[in-house]
């Protein structure tokens, strides 16, 4: 009997083992997955529990639920990997040994690596990407008179680096539901020149910032948080003051990833960007936010890896070349306030482009424009994820390689960030 | 860009060198006092040796965190070498391509 094993069922860990459990003979292959959480979280469902849009209850399912029959659950803490001697550690001192290895440990928040950001943490400074913080925001949000709020991403790369625009989009929307947003400043302080990483798109979603009256703190390198004078100060000594504090925490590979030696300077491991092989270890993979893959950390991308995770992990199993090529697609819904969304798709080579999604003209999609129907879509996005996505399904008409078809091409090329 | 030493080397739309090869230490010298600074003390070429290295074996300019990690130099000190997005200003310094942003 040889093993695969899997360390991580969140999003991407979940899809592998659904997806393997119907490619590997059983009689041949065992597959193991690992994980300390019997829960599984709907991460992109936290964005709208501050907003009271989502209760908690709505973004949790236990995990067992969504793991096939002839996969071998383990719930329990990975504590070493051992790449050079195919072995995990996990806690209670218990050893696997494996054939193949497939990280999905994902990446997790660190509010800790920023001086003073603890300090008053979910009293006026609040994270969304945990459900403990979203929550606490959330109650917060409740009884606040208003005053300056000020979203600060700490580093990037965060995982979902549109969430904090969403956010921002719905906070002002929320304030102008709640009768308020004349109480309220809004603020982004961000480590980038601009609202997002890709030039047409970073145009587009900050003239939407700009029209919404949120003020934008570029190129803002956050040194530390000064809870006493309520000020966040970069480290070219300019300060923000706040009064209520939503921070995006440094993003990093799970601590059993940089523990094991094997990440980079943020414990993502080095992989190569087509294949999802591993760098050093060739029966190592990875899927989701645990590599170093210089595309976007979300859902949709663990979703658009699957496929060519599985294929190049069959043919490598067999000992044929690998084939399969990821291209970085990425496929995100972005949330703007007032019941409207717009929707972005792009790859490590092509932008975010306006047109239709994903037939040319019909759409039903519109593409970096604004529309109800990709706000419909974005709300649809928790029942596709439960029930496509995390079973490794395919989602109808959308490939995982990128398509260019109802794309408008520009007619002058942006130079390349 | 009427400097001598940068007569024959070329420069993308935001100035940062397309060819990492055509860099020299006199380029350097010279972009740096483009990029405000009066001179490049060791502490200096400590870094930019590091970015050199790193980058022309990745192919890319390192990010913030890569050179203080690399290095062992802080974040302030840092700023305070390169003033203002050390990260960008080191990479055209070393004649690399701008630090890609990351998605
Ligand atoms: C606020 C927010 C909004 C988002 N919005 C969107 C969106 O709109 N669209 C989208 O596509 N994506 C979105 N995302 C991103 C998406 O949720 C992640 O990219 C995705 O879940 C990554 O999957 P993964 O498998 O890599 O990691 P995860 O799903 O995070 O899973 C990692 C798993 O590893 C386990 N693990 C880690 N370390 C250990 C250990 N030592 N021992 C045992 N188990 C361990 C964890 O318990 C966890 O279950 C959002 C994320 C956040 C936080």
């Amino acid at each position: 009997m040889k093993t695969l094993l899997i360390l991580g069922a969140g999003t991407g860990g979940t899809m592998v083992a659904n997806k393997m459990s119907k490619c590997l003979d059983s009689r041949e292959w065992r597959i193991i997955i690992v994980d300390k959480d019997e829960t599984h979280y709907y991460q992109p469902g936290f964005l709208f529990i501050p907003f009271g849009i989502y209760s908690p209850s709505d973004v949790v399912k236990p995990k067992r639920k969504f793991l096939p029959g002839g996969v071998e659950i383990i719930f329990s803490d990975i504590e070493l990997v051992e790449p050079e001697r195919n072995r995990v550690r996990l806690g209670g001192g218990k050893e696997i040994n494996y054939d193949y290895l497939v990280v999905a440990t994902g990446s997790h928040t660190h509010p800790e690596q920023t001086p003073g950001l603890t300090d008053a943490w979910h009293q006026n400074v609040f994270d969304f990407y945990t459900l403990e913080g979203a929550t606490n925001l959330g109650s917060y949000l409740e009884t606040w008179k208003g005053g300056r709020m000020v979203l600060s991403i700490t580093e990037m790369p965060i995982k979902c680096p549109v969430a904090p625009l969403e956010f921002l989009f719905l906070a002002d929307w929320y304030f102008h539901k709640r009768g308020m947003r004349d109480k309220v400043e809004i603020v982004l302080a961000t480590p980038l020149p601009g609202a997002f990483t890709k030039p047409q798109a970073s145009a587009m979603l900050g003239g939407m910032l700009e029209r919404k009256g949120i003020s934008v703190e570029p190129e803002f390198a956050i040194m530390e948080v000064d809870n006493g004078k309520q000020v966040i100060r970069s480290y070219d000594e300019r300060e923000v003051p706040y009064d209520l504090l939503v921070s995006i925490p440094l993003n990093m590979g799970a601590d059993v990833i940089r523990n094991s030696g094997m990440g980079d300077e943020l414990g993502f491991i080095p992989t190569h960007k087509n294949t999802l092989q591993t760098v050093k270890w060739p029966n190592v993979f990875i899927i989701g936010d645990a590599g170093n893959v210089p595309s976007s950390k979300a859902g949709s991308v663990a979703h658009f890896m699957l496929d060519i995770l599985v294929e190049n992990l069959s043919d490598h199993m067999k000992g044929r070349e690998m084939k399969a090529s990821f291209d970085g697609h990425a496929n995100c819904f972005i949330e703007t306030g007032f019941d409207k969304g717009l929707l972005i798709d792009f790859n490590f080579d092509v932008e975010p482009l306006p047109g239709q999604f994903p037939f040319p003209v019909i759409g039903p999609f519109s593409l970096l424009k604004e529309s109800t129907l990709d706000h419909i879509g974005k709300m649809g996005f928790r029942w596709i994820y439960w029930n496509v996505l995390l079973k490794g399904l395919p989602i109808p008409f959308v490939e995982s390689h990128m398509s260019m078809s109802g794309k408008k091409m520009l007619s002058k090329a942006p130079a390349r960030a | 860009m009427a400097d001598a030493t940068l007569a024959s080397v070329s420069f993308d739309a935001e100035g940062y060198m397309t060819d990492p090869n055509q860099w020299s230490k006199e380029i350097s010298e010279t972009l740096a006092r483009q990029e405000g600074l009066a001179a490049l003390t060791a502490e200096h070429w400590k870094i930019i040796d590091f970015c050199r290295q790193t980058g022309l074996a990745s192919g890319k300019a390192p990010t913030l965190r890569q050179i203080t990690t690399g290095t062992g130099i802080s974040t302030k000190d840092l700023f305070a070498l390169f003033p203002k997005g050390p990260a960008k200003k080191v990479a055209k310094i070393a004649g690399l391509g701008k630090p890609e942003g990351c998605v």
